[in-house]
């Protein structure tokens, strides 16, 4: 019997890379954050009984409106909350904010991220609707990454099918 | 790679029962009656040439054998079964013996080791016959490749006993995750198709989506948020280094994959709340927006021309599949069933489409023929999505996410006949698989 000569060419590049711990260049600051919802830190004294701060902004104003199964139509009480929100915004005009656009887990990775970018476009185009200047708002989708509820019933689902408008200091430059 | 004619594989089923022949025959048959009967067979442990590769004859041996048990179409016959002493690769194949414990293929092999490198010679049997089921092969590498090896030598004997090409020398990047659903943290890594060897590629300071191979598997596409927002990036997997593709201001992108030439990526930008496709020259970073309309268009793949993309759309008010040409233009509608389609994966035969189904509160992984008949479900579950193809075009594997607070995902496989469903074992949790084509 005849044996064909093969060479395997084995990769084995990268097993010495394993020990720098920066081989990733990963950028931690600028992944933001994503669940929404939280106060920020060193913007106005974060009192929410001072109405100029985000943590009056986010519990009072409040920050989100919630959405239909499969939906990017407002409701009337998400239009309520984003009046309040354009109100505050045109008061407090050192805020930018970025729209978090969110799904709840049932669909898609990917289809769940253009709902969530509807999502958080809707409430963008409704706040400049109210006189927000759109330089002061960005969008963002998070698709069905960032759960706030983990249950895995309507209950959950209705909580986060969102998009929250989280304030970020500063002028649009 | 050396492959055994079609003659011989002729001569090989032939050779075999009734009920062997069944499955040797047209793959759509096997597939459509579900009239499989694995076929047995053995692979004793390899004669240790040299005194260093006794752990490897074993180790080689049992690689060889899972590839083999884990495709559904064979069944390994196990060692305490065995009746014939086998120790010497040069000596007569004594095929009484292997008969008489219902043997009907056999693979033998030798392995020497001297230093790094390896040796590995392996030959395949017609139990039944007695014959050889083409020429002894032999392959050499190094200690740190030898799974590889082994993946090599399954290769050959699936080809030539299926005469399919193989998916075992075959890599999956994926998105290794951790952590709770409310905290959960996202990172890429690679694996063999079977498991070993994970290497991770990013860390989890940023989410990290759907990474997809390129065609000669050394890069991987996939979607970041490193910089609060969702771009494509590309990946050298040698390396790690790896570079944004695709940075409009104000806009988010997602869901890329490579033309099967690799100098195009096609992919979604969401802007102003709507989503189209565009595809971009991967050198030029010159892009074309391939579909133009209000609804959500996503999930773009190739066919293993480069000519056509099927994706999806909820044009028609719920997400369903799609073909246009690759150059954008009329789209033709091909699923028509009841419930919703999405991530429309080309199969790299050409064949199928796979996809995602939603119906009835369950999640499914399906095929359906390029134009939209002969749809069959194979898996159903609380959340199964996102299929990728073996290189053969045989196994699908996909992510299944269990359901309620302690949901989790993982990696499962599952053939195109819907009978063999396995998980793929991940030291962590794990999503979006993409397959590599069979490595060089």
């Amino acid at each position: 019997m005849k044996f064909l000569p093969m060479t395997l060419l084995v990769a084995a590049v990268a097993l010495s890379a394993c020990t720098n711990p920066n081989r990733f260049g990963g950028d931690a600051a600028g992944s933001g954050n994503p669940t929404g919802g939280q106060p920020l830190n060193g913007i106005g004294d974060g009192s929410a009984n001072d109405p100029t701060s985000a943590a009056y902004f986010n519990q009072t104003v409040g920050d989100r409106v919630l959405f239909e199964v499969d939906q990017s139509k407002l409701t009337a009480s998400g239009r309520a909350t984003l009046d309040g929100q354009a109100g505050w915004l045109m008061t407090n005009g050192d805020y930018q904010a970025v729209i978090e656009g969110h799904a709840d887990e049932q669909g898609t990775r990917e289809y769940n991220l253009a709902l969530g970018a509807r999502r958080a476009n809707a409430a963008r185009e409704y706040l400049l609707s109210k006189g927000v200047p759109a330089g002061r708002l960005r969008v963002v989708s998070y698709g069905k990454e960032r759960p706030i509820e983990i249950c895995s019933n309507e209950a959950c689902y209705a909580k986060n099918r969102r998009a929250v408008t989280v304030l970020a200091g500063g002028q649009t430059s | 790679m050396k492959f055994l004619s079609i003659c011989l594989a002729l001569v090989f089923a032939v050779g075999l029962t009734q009920g062997a022949q069944a499955q040797l025959g047209p793959l759509r048959i096997t597939i459509e009656e579900g009239i499989i009967r694995p076929l047995p067979f053995a692979v004793p442990n390899f004669q240790a040439e040299t005194g260093e590769a006794g752990q490897l004859a074993g180790d080689l041996a049992r690689v060889i054998a899972a590839d083999l048990q884990g495709t559904g179409v064979f069944r390994e016959i196990p060692s305490s079964a065995f009746i014939a002493q086998y120790s010497d690769f040069n000596a007569p194949v004594s095929f009484p013996e292997w008969k008489a414990i219902n043997a009907e293929a056999l693979v033998t092999g030798a392995v020497s080791v001297s230093g790094k490198n390896v040796n590995v010679k392996f030959r395949v049997f017609d139990v039944v016959s007695g014959t050889n089921l083409g020429e002894g092969l032999q392959f050499s590498g190094t200690t740190d490749g030898w799974r590889r090896m082994a993946h090599k030598v399954a290769d050959e004997v699936y080809s030539r006993i299926t005469g399919e090409g193989g998916y075992f020398d075959s890599r999956v990047v994926y998105v290794s995750e951790t952590g709770p659903k409310d905290d959960r943290k996202k990172r890429l890594a690679v694996m063999d198709y079977d498991g070993a060897n994970v290497r991770y590629l990013t860390d989890s300071s940023s989410l990290v989506l759907a990474p997809r191979f390129s065609p000669t598997g050394d890069r991987v596409l996939y979607t970041s948020y490193e910089s609060g927002f969702p771009r494509i990036y590309v990946l050298d997997i040698g390396s790690v280094q790896r570079r944004v593709l695709q940075s409009g201001d104000g806009t988010m992108s997602f869901a890329p994959r490579f033309s099967p030439s690799g100098q195009t990526v096609v992919f979604s930008i969401s802007q102003g709340g709507n989503t189209d496709i565009y595809s971009m020259d991967i050198n030029s970073g010159q892009s074309v927006r391939l579909t133009n309309t209000p609804a959500i268009e996503t999930a773009p793949s190739y066919n293993p021309d480069g000519s056509q993309i099927v994706f999806e759309s909820d044009r028609s008010g719920s997400q369903q599949l799609y073909i246009m040409s690759a150059g954008g233009g009329e789209a033709r509608r091909i699923s028509f069933g009841e419930g919703r389609y999405g991530t429309p994966v080309w199969s790299p035969r050409g064949d199928l489409v796979a996809f995602t189904k939603q119906h009835a509160g369950r999640f499914h992984i399906g095929v359906m023929r390029t134009d939209g008949s002969e749809e069959r479900l194979l898996t159903a579950s609380f959340l199964d999505e996102g299929p990728t193809w073996s290189p053969n075009g045989r196994v699908i594997m996909f992510t299944r996410e269990t359901h309620g607070e302690g949901g989790a995902s993982a990696l499962y496989s599952v053939d195109i006949t819907g009978r063999v469903l396995r998980q793929v074992q991940t030291q962590e949790g794990g999503s979006d698989p993409s397959w590599s084509p069979l490595q060089q």
